[in-house]
């Protein structure tokens, strides 16, 4: 097995990151989604990918936690592959039990929240602690109330996801990541299935997540949330990176056309 | 604009005259006549015999035969329900082989008919002598007679039970499709493992698909075991059988038996319906717990709770 040390310098990895990919290809069958994506995320920052629908984005985020397998390329969490150990310069597929132990963590937020159906929403906080880490049910507990209060739920500890609005699932969904104590987030879109007015109160409970110090790669088509947290704004388009930089900058002098033309749309 | 162009004229009294559904008055009429007509036989056709009736219903043998049944329906159901859950898991796995496998055996052993399966394993030595196990280096270390083990109620569940398993297998599918992706997914991020999620999040959300299912194939199952008489197996209908064989009162014990199975069916549909709200409380507004669902299910008629 490869230590983190030996990765970080065999592909030039630099000091501190968190999320590094280089030349990341994702196929399916004949379609090639992602053609050669590079990515460094420095621990403590916030990357903010944005994109047309198709451009592969999502596809990026649920390779970085291996949902989807890559096809080519190099793409590390914290100095490590997530699916496979470097071995005489071969990648091994690991095994279930350290598959498991390394999205463990890796938080991920939906778009679509993904709750639990038949748990209440403490339940859906205290399942994988208990479960996958082997934490006693009393300290889940506590921790559980916790998140729930800092995502401003306190009262809906007990609340079936059917009888929350789809900020508060997504709140919950959040504090559900956040109770494996990840070492990063990602964020699948997660404000785009919720009605515009709930949008906000979701926003609210990320940024101050990112303050907090957390590594977060988001999703979104939110661009004030981009411009006002991310520490860089990566648009992706038809499966490559278009254009990167600090987002305000980015933003207000877009130097591609295609991002000139996607920013127009969604301003 | 004057005053009674603002003012809504008062609603009139119009008088409304309902549509008249003759063929629902005739088609009424035609039921209480046949109503009637059976009620009259019943009541009145000597083959009946009520009286003998009442005095076979609590009939020691008669209730030998109706625990037989049930505990029949039982172990059936319970050994159906693994096996099913197994089968199911294999036929949703990513190698081919025991997909093929599943495959054959919901193709084989749900499509051959019950009562062949039965006559089959009951007749099994006719095929297999004797099992033994045999051990290199050790020796045989037991053999058995399938004579011996193979008695009739031990047939009856081997067969009725991997027939069952068939149609389990089919609901136990169907309930983890039902699932949506995302949940094992979402699973999948926590770093939970494939067991883990089947354990925890698939199968509890299947079951509110499965359960109604389940429910019909036990009903179906009970009334099911009576085929067991042909291989004489002491169930509910061959105690009656027994008795009507000697004293000729055929009609009459029929009539018991009837009685029984509907009333355990009544049972177990009332079972059926608060299991499936135990189930569904995810859906509700207000969570029910199991204790709850238990006072609930004992306070017929009266499930709507006081504000």
């Amino acid at each position: 097995m490869t230590s983190k040390a030996e990765n970080q310098a065999r592909f030039g990895v630099p000091q501190n990151s968190m999320v590094f990919a280089r030349g990341v290809r994702k196929s399916f069958g004949a379609v090639e989604v992602l053609k050669g994506i590079d990515l460094n995320v420095p621990t403590g920052s916030v990357a903010c990918v944005i994109g047309p629908s198709g451009s592969g984005k999502s596809t990026f985020l649920r390779c970085i936690n291996h949902l989807e397998e890559v096809s080519g390329g190099v793409l590390l969490v914290d100095g490590e592959f997530v699916g496979y150990d470097l071995r005489h310069g071969k990648l091994h597929e690991v095994n279930n039990k350290l598959l498991c132990q390394r999205r463990a963590d890796i938080g991920m937020v939906f778009q679509s929240f993904n709750l639990f159906s038949h748990m209440t929403a403490l339940e859906n906080l205290i399942e994988a602690p208990i479960m996958v880490k082997g934490m006693s049910k009393a300290e889940a507990k506590d921790k559980a109330y916790a998140l729930l209060e800092r995502v401003g739920l306190s009262a809906k500890a007990d609340s079936y996801p059917r009888q929350l609005s789809g900020g508060q699932q997504q709140r919950v969904a959040i504090a559900r990541a956040l109770a494996m104590n990840p070492k990063v987030l990602l964020f699948d879109e997660p404000t785009s299935a919720l009605d515009p007015e709930l949008v906000g109160e979701v926003l609210v409970v990320m940024r101050d997540l990112a303050e907090s110090g957390m590594t977060m790669v988001v999703v979104t088509h939110e661009i004030g949330f981009a411009r006002e947290v991310g520490d860089q704004l990566i648009f992706m388009d038809r499966g490559v990176v278009e254009e990167r930089g600090e987002p305000r900058e980015m933003i207000a002098n877009p130097q591609s056309p295609r991002t000139r033309e996607f920013l127009s749309h969604v301003l | 604009m004057n005053r009674a162009e603002t003012q809504t004229p008062p609603p009139e009294a119009l008088t409304v005259v309902p549509l008249r559904h003759y063929g629902l008055w005739v088609g009424t009429v035609i039921t209480l006549v046949i109503l009637g007509l059976v009620l009259k036989a019943l009541a009145t056709n000597p083959a009946f015999d009520w009286p003998t009736v009442g005095k076979y219903l609590f009939h020691p043998s008669i209730m030998r035969g109706l625990g037989q049944t049930l505990l029949l329906t039982v172990t059936i159901m319970v050994l159906a329900i693994i096996i099913g859950t197994i089968v199911a898991i294999m036929r949703l796995s990513p190698s081919r082989i025991l997909n093929a496998f599943a495959s054959a055996y919901i193709w084989f052993f749900r499509g051959a008919p019950a009562l062949i399966q039965l006559i089959f394993w009951f007749n099994l030595s006719l095929i297999v002598r004797e099992f033994s196990l045999t051990l290199p280096f050790v020796g045989t270390l037991f053999t058995v007679k399938t004579n011996d083990f193979m008695t009739p109620f031990v047939a009856a569940v081997i067969a009725l039970s991997l027939h069952e398993a068939g149609y389990m297998a089919e609901i136990v599918r169907a309930g983890i499709n039902s699932v949506a992706s995302g949940q094992t997914e979402a699973a999948g991020s926590l770093g939970m493992n494939h067991r883990l999620i089947l354990r925890r999040i698939t199968l509890p959300q299947a079951m509110r698909f499965i359960v109604p299912p389940t429910g019909n194939e036990t009903i179906n199952l009970l009334k099911t075991t009576s085929l067991v008489t042909i291989i004489a197996v002491n169930d509910l209908l061959y105690a009656a059988q027994s008795i009507y064989a000697r004293t000729f009162e055929t009609i009459p014990l029929l009539i018991v038996v009837a009685f029984w199975y509907l009333f355990v069916v009544t049972i177990l549909s009332i079972c059926q319906h608060y299991i499936e709200q135990y189930y569904g409380k995810s859906d509700q507004q207000q969570g029910v717990s199991m204790g709850g669902m238990l006072k609930r299910a004992f306070r017929f008629g009266r499930v709507a709770q006081p504000a």
